[in-house]
């Protein structure tokens, strides 16, 4: 076993460090304030391939991997969390249900434009009165005709307010539990009627991302959408929010990285009573705890993307990835939020934003205590 | 047609700088950049592949990890990679650089329609001199400094610019061309490139494969053979911090007097 990163994967990890050190940084900020997303940035990163990383070069992505996906979205969240959802989730939500379920119809016609960075894809799973459980849905599609006829509405659908494909869940069969009736369709979101997305949900953190309700009012679908077997959905969704955990876990390492990078170049500017306040040993001890933890967080999450790179069942090690870098994350960012003291409290300074954006990370694609669930179930205790 | 760049790895300036005893940088024990005037003319030959669609190679003269550049320019788009490389090269001035990378040229094939491109100097050495002496080496027209390049046929239209000015020249084609970085923005890596670029053809021309080419003169290649002598290289002693006075008032000009006297600058 090593740990070295292959050529391809040093020269990509080179890319997203100077890209968002350029980019993203000089924007975090401002995206963060207005709550809007900037949509020259997006473009941007379509143009070099961001939003296709570990897809195929033959329906139009990079042909690289899962691990090379987590060093794009380490290096872009080091500099701003809502980059990072906004990648994950068209990403490691979107794009897999349609690589892995997908005809090779439906791959041409709809995963092509999303991985060759033309356009955006969104997920739509969770409902008001569905979250961890996944029984409460209540969005229904029902066949007639040549269609399926989608009512219902969908809450915190990330990349909603500018995407154009939505892989959406609704319940095609009522008789059975929901894990059992659910399928998955692909709708056009700008361009189907019958679908309204919301303004952004005001939040806490990931301020940028486009998180919105998406309703659906007698949507009509073209049975060539359906994506997979009709009743199948449930498989198609547990899938993604698999392989989503990844890509959380890894944002969570950029975010805790990122709050690191920044306390480094504060503790040596900063003095008090004398001294840098770097010079303390409570200072260096709080950090080497941090960096520990943070790379201890990374190599869980090389490890799962390595294990779904080599098609290995890998939903324990991205639930531990995710459970362990999301705590990681949260711990790291208040910490170092405390390091620059009243500075850090300061929204000038970006260890805040990064501590609002850490929070998401132990609640959405499965809380932790869901993580939880999924790794106690692997170790056969009951 | 084909674009051909030639580009140096220059010593990255935030590392430290190393030097060997015979008072030659030290390139393999220090981190290194793409000489940054040699991104713009990669950008230069990719905005020509990008309209044209003609093929572009990227040549250096380097040692063997030199090749991560090369890779590193082939994610960014261009299509092929040669790296002159060989003991008997190392420690050439820029007489004997232009004398091998014009020799290499040779080799790849300058053909009537190509265009070589440079940039305007390196970081390191800063003379400026590598990118005209190739063309003279290999009788070819160029113009420096390009601030604008635009290709009518065989005809290339380029805005030299210089301090006061800028001067407009043609020439044609093959030709030589060093680029100013006002000249484009250069494109980042794409990750659709990265995963294409170790796949890419790189070649290693070494002293054998150059050493039949006219244009070689083992007598004048290397550091025995460069005319140019280094004495010795150093890092200077950094300067102190400087001091600011604030105020046009009496007081701080005297005060600025007494420092300057004291320095037996002024009396």
């Amino acid at each position: 076993m090593d740990f070295k990163l292959t050529k391809e994967q040093e020269l990509a990890q080179e890319l997203f460090r100077s890209f968002a050190e350029t980019e993203i940084k000089p924007l975090a900020h401002d995206m963060d304030e207005s709550e809007v997303y900037d949509m020259e940035l997006l473009q941007k990163m379509q143009r070099y391939g961001f939003f296709g990383i570990p897809y195929a070069k033959e329906y139009g992505g990079a042909g690289g991997d899962v691990l090379t996906y987590t060093l794009c979205m380490e290096e872009v969240s080091k500099q701003d969390g809502s980059t990072g959802i906004t990648i994950s989730v068209h990403t490691s939500l979107c794009c897999s249900c349609i690589n892995e379920f997908g005809t090779e119809e439906q791959k041409q016609k709809f995963l092509r434009p999303l991985v060759d960075g033309s356009k955006i894809g969104c997920f739509g799973l969770t409902e008001p009165n569905a979250g961890s459980d996944v029984q409460g849905a209540q969005t229904v599609a029902v066949e007639e005709d040549d269609c399926y006829v989608i009512n219902g509405s969908k809450v915190f659908t990330t990349n909603s307010g500018f995407a154009d494909t939505c892989v959406v869940f609704a319940i095609t069969d009522r008789s059975v539990p929901v894990s059992k009736g659910l399928s998955a369709f692909i709708v056009d979101l700008k361009e189907m009627p019958g679908i309204t997305v919301s303004d952004n949900i005001k939040r806490m953190g990931i301020r940028a991302a486009q998180n919105c309700i998406v309703t659906y009012d007698e949507v009509r679908v073209p049975k060539d959408r359906l994506l997979g077997q009709k009743n199948k959905g449930f498989k198609i969704a547990m899938m993604a929010l698999n392989g989503g955990r990844i890509g959380i876990a890894a944002q969570s390492v950029g975010l805790a990285q990122g709050a690191i990078n920044e306390a480094k170049v504060y503790v040596k500017q900063r003095t008090q009573f004398g001294r840098p306040i770097g010079a303390f040993q409570n200072t260096q001890f709080k950090l080497a705890e941090y960096q520990t933890k943070v790379d201890a967080a990374r190599l869980l999450t090389w490890r799962a993307a390595i294990a779904k790179d080599n098609h290995e069942d890998y939903s324990d090690l991205a639930a531990m990835a995710k459970l362990f870098a999301s705590e990681t994350a949260n711990e790291v960012t208040r910490g170092c939020v405390q390091l620059l003291g009243g500075y850090g409290y300061c929204r000038e300074y970006p260890v805040e934003r990064m501590m609002r954006d850490a929070k998401i990370t132990e609640i959405y694609e499965g809380t932790s205590e869901v993580m939880k669930m999924v790794i106690s179930g692997k170790m056969d205790l009951k | 047609m084909k674009i051909v760049v030639c580009v140096k790895q220059v010593p990255d300036t935030s590392g430290k700088v190393a030097v060997k005893p015979d008072g030659t940088l030290d390139r393999a024990s220090m981190l290194t950049i793409i000489n940054p005037d040699d991104v713009n003319a990669v950008e230069a030959a990719l905005a020509l592949k990008d309209e044209y669609g003609c093929k572009t190679v990227v040549v250096t003269m380097g040692p063997p990890p030199a090749e991560k550049m090369l890779r590193t320019i082939m994610a960014m788009g261009i299509d092929e990679g040669i790296l002159i490389s060989g003991r008997e090269f190392g420690g050439s001035d820029t007489y004997a650089t232009s004398q091998i990378i014009a020799a290499g040229l040779v080799h790849l094939g300058i053909d009537d329609d190509d265009i070589i491109i440079c940039g305007r100097q390196a970081i390191d050495g800063d003379t400026a001199q590598v990118g005209p002496q190739i063309a003279e080496k290999l009788g070819i027209p160029q113009i420096s400094y390009a601030g604008d390049i635009k290709k009518d046929g065989n005809t290339i239209t380029v805005k030299r610019m210089l301090e006061d000015g800028y001067m407009m020249i043609q020439m044609k084609t093959p030709c030589l061309i060093t680029c100013v970085k006002e000249l484009n923005q250069p494109r980042y890596m794409s990750t659709y490139g990265i995963f294409e670029a170790y796949q890419k053809p790189l070649t290693v021309y070494d002293y054998n494969t150059l050493k039949d080419e006219p244009l070689i003169d083992p007598e004048t290649i290397g550091l025995q053979g460069s005319p140019t002598n280094i004495l010795v290289s150093f890092t200077p002693p950094l300067k102190g911090a400087g001091t600011i006075l604030e105020g046009a008032d009496m007081n701080t000009c005297k005060t600025l007097a007494k420092i300057l006297d004291d320095k037996h600058i002024i009396r």
